[in-house]
């Protein structure tokens, strides 16, 4: 790494880097040496940064006008989208921030699976990354309940009293997370604390996650190590600085698109109705990211079986870099397992679609099959054909790709050369 | 290969949309109108507005509560925009309760702009006891509280009809197809000719029906208008900056050798 060499111009400039070596980090982040056939799935990681400064800065402006009170949080958003000035604004970049938060972080998990991101030396990486994750929905779920509608309060009975589920403890656990003997004004005013601190979490793991990427350097498409820098590298900035700033505006398109024109589509109805303890609305649904989970809990019978299996469905994702078998990270190089990966991404948009549905009938069905697969992808699929599977050739360096034809079978070298 | 297994993601994707619950047989789909206020650059029609809060006043008012809006917003840009004037008249026509006074009294004026809409009752379990037992739900968001939103609102109004043989209706519950289980607490109290519009307009239970709901969707998202309006002069710079910044990275990522 080139940080070393770093010294500032200026004796001003030295003598506090010295003492803070800052200007060094900044050296760093522009001169690192990126591969520079990265692709555009790679450019969500600036993205999603972009979602979390803006959730932060909404949030907080929010936070000045919103009332956390079991009474007044109804009106108090009102009072935000009709009387504060562009607070319409400000509330819908953050409602529907959330979702752009999300459909980004899935994109960015998926890229990560299909390059196999998470394989060694990435492993810390990719655990802090679903630690992120499981903040993202912690914090989303809260923010949910804030507005104080119907759905905010019915979905947060349905998930704390999930909780109700552990043997022995579980009402003991239930109350102490309500504060209360139901979901009621404590309940609201901790979820807002907590709505409040997690964000700040997710920020310094964020730290962590791009420290974590910065010692073994990106991976890339082609899933091979590479010499840094090389010609099959180029500075962060620039190169990628651009490619990620084109990227977060055609986000930041379809972002504007849903506050400016369709605020409340990806949002429930219902949760314009004040919350009413006495009134259970026909569906309760949570927001479409949790669809899939909520799909998984429900096709489980029994109710702690169903929670297990929910928060299985994520600490699996935690062992993958051990369940994985495969000595080539890529799945462009691996026939098969790329097979199985769009299987599994029909698999989760299929449980997501069912989690919406009533738990009944053929999507019943559909989930359990769904959640069966989705299992069987991690335990089974991955280490089986990890193991099997006979991978296409990788090439030496991303400037010598493999020629097709076999032209020139130098350039290509088999898996059991490489390790 | 990646191709082809793109185009079976997506087919299946398809196949899985479209697989659509069965629609209830209970509740018909709601009408679809063509409002002033739909579309990227929807704007509400201002008479429309005018007649729909005459309708609001003179017959939904009597029962429903509109608690988040004051009068004020009667006059605002996007909205009704009635003159300065005319919302004082109208906040000027309620009497609102304030106090306590220097005595420690409450007391009673005339309303200001200021003010919010008057409630019909002083709280809910009073609305719901004088209602037959069902609450008259307060309408300031209730476009954005029902599913299919302004179309919903509109069907049920003019969705009254008289039940099918073999439907028995108690006491104080009506027959509407839009609603839920077609039942309905709130009487059909449209009547072709009932309010009588100062522009002319002839009110036809249609014509209120659209009024009314026009002016509900208004006083869900009174920001509508400017929304649409930010909205696409936010979409056009985006996109001439994404241009400029497209062809910017053109340029650097043309000292390498890599496509981008």
């Amino acid at each position: 790494m080139s940080e070393h060499e770093y010294t500032p111009k200026s004796k001003a400039g030295k003598w506090f880097n010295d003492r803070l070596p800052l200007l060094t980090l900044g050296a760093h982040l522009t001169d690192y040496p990126t591969p520079k056939n990265l692709n555009y799935w790679w450019t969500f990681g600036g993205i999603l940064t972009f979602c979390l400064i803006t959730q932060i800065v909404t949030g907080i402006v929010l936070a000045m006008h919103y009332v956390a009170h079991a009474d007044l949080a109804f009106a108090s958003v009102e009072h935000i989208m009709r009387d504060v000035n562009y607070g319409w604004l400000i509330r819908y970049i953050h409602s529907n921030g959330a979702s752009m938060f999300f459909l980004a972080v899935y994109i960015h998990i998926f890229r990560s699976l299909f390059y196999g991101s998470y394989k060694s030396p990435r492993e810390v990486i990719w655990i802090i990354g679903l630690m992120i994750y499981l903040l993202m929905m912690a914090a989303a779920f809260m923010g949910y309940v804030l507005p104080w509608g119907q759905m905010s309060f019915w979905g947060a009975t349905v998930i704390t009293n999930l909780f109700s589920a552990i043997p022995l403890v579980g009402d003991s656990i239930t109350t102490w997370l309500w504060g209360a003997y139901s979901v009621d004004n404590p309940t609201l005013n901790r979820f807002f604390s907590l709505h409040y601190l997690i964000p700040f979490l997710i920020l310094g793991l964020v730290v962590l996650h791009i420290w974590a990427l910065h010692v073994p350097g990106n991976n890339n498409p082609v899933g091979i190590d590479i010499k840094k820098p090389s010609k099959d590298t180029v500075p962060f900035h620039p190169y990628i600085t651009i490619k990620d700033a084109f990227a977060l505006l055609v986000f930041m398109i379809i972002f504007a698109g849903f506050v400016f024109f369709t605020p409340n589509v990806l949002g429930h109805s219902d949760n314009y109705i004040p919350a009413n303890p006495l009134v259970t609305p026909a569906h309760i649904v949570p927001e479409w990211y949790l669809l899939p989970f909520y799909a998984i809990l429900r096709s489980v019978p029994d109710k702690l079986g169903g929670v297990i299996l929910m928060f299985s469905a994520i600490f699996i994702l935690f062992v993958l870099p051990w369940l994985d078998t495969s000595k080539v990270r890529s799945a462009v190089f691996r026939p098969i397992y790329r097979q199985f990966f769009w299987i599994l991404v029909i698999d989760v948009l299929m449980l997501g679609y069912v989690g919406a549905m009533p738990a009944e009938g053929v999507y019943l069905v559909l989930a359990r099959v769904g959640t069966i697969y989705y299992f069987l992808h991690f335990i089974v699929v991955m280490p089986v054909v990890g193991y099997l599977e006979k991978t296409d050739p990788i090439p030496m360096s991303i400037s010598e790709p493999v020629l097709t034809g076999g032209a020139e079978p130098s350039l290509a070298r088999k898996v059991d050369d490489k390790v | 290969m990646i191709k082809s297994n793109i185009k079976l993601f997506v087919l299946s994707f398809f196949i899985l949309v479209s697989l659509r619950p069965l629609q209830s047989a209970e509740m018909a789909d709601p009408i679809k109108v063509d409002w002033s206020f739909k579309g990227l650059t929807g704007t509400f029609d201002r008479a429309s507005l005018q007649r729909g809060f005459q309708v609001y006043k003179e017959v939904c008012a009597s029962c429903h509560s509109m608690q988040y809006l004051s009068y004020r917003n009667l006059g605002e840009p996007g909205g009704p925009e009635f003159s300065e004037q005319e919302v004082k008249a109208i906040a000027a026509s309620f009497e609102i309760e304030d106090g306590p006074d220097s005595q420690g009294e409450m007391f009673t004026r005339p309303g200001k702009p200021s003010d919010k809409f008057k409630s019909p009752y002083p709280n809910v379990q009073a609305a719901t006891a004088a209602n037959g037992g069902a609450y008259p739900p307060d309408m300031s968001v209730l476009v954005k509280a029902r599913k299919g939103g302004a179309n919903y609102i509109y069907s049920v109004l003019v969705g009254y009809e008289d039940p099918p043989p073999g439907v028995t209706l108690d006491e104080g519950v009506y027959y509407n197809k839009y609603m839920a289980g077609n039942k309905i607490k709130m009487p059909n109290n449209l009547m072709d000719g009932l309010v009588e519009y100062a522009d002319g307009t002839e009110s036809t239970v249609d014509q209120m029906a659209k009024d009314v709901t026009t002016f509900l969707a208004w006083a869900a998202e009174p920001e509508l208008e400017e929304r649409h309006k930010t909205g696409v002069k936010v979409i056009i710079y985006l996109v001439l900056l994404t241009i400029l910044v497209y062809l910017s990275m053109k340029k650097i990522w043309s000292r390498v050798d890599s496509e981008v």
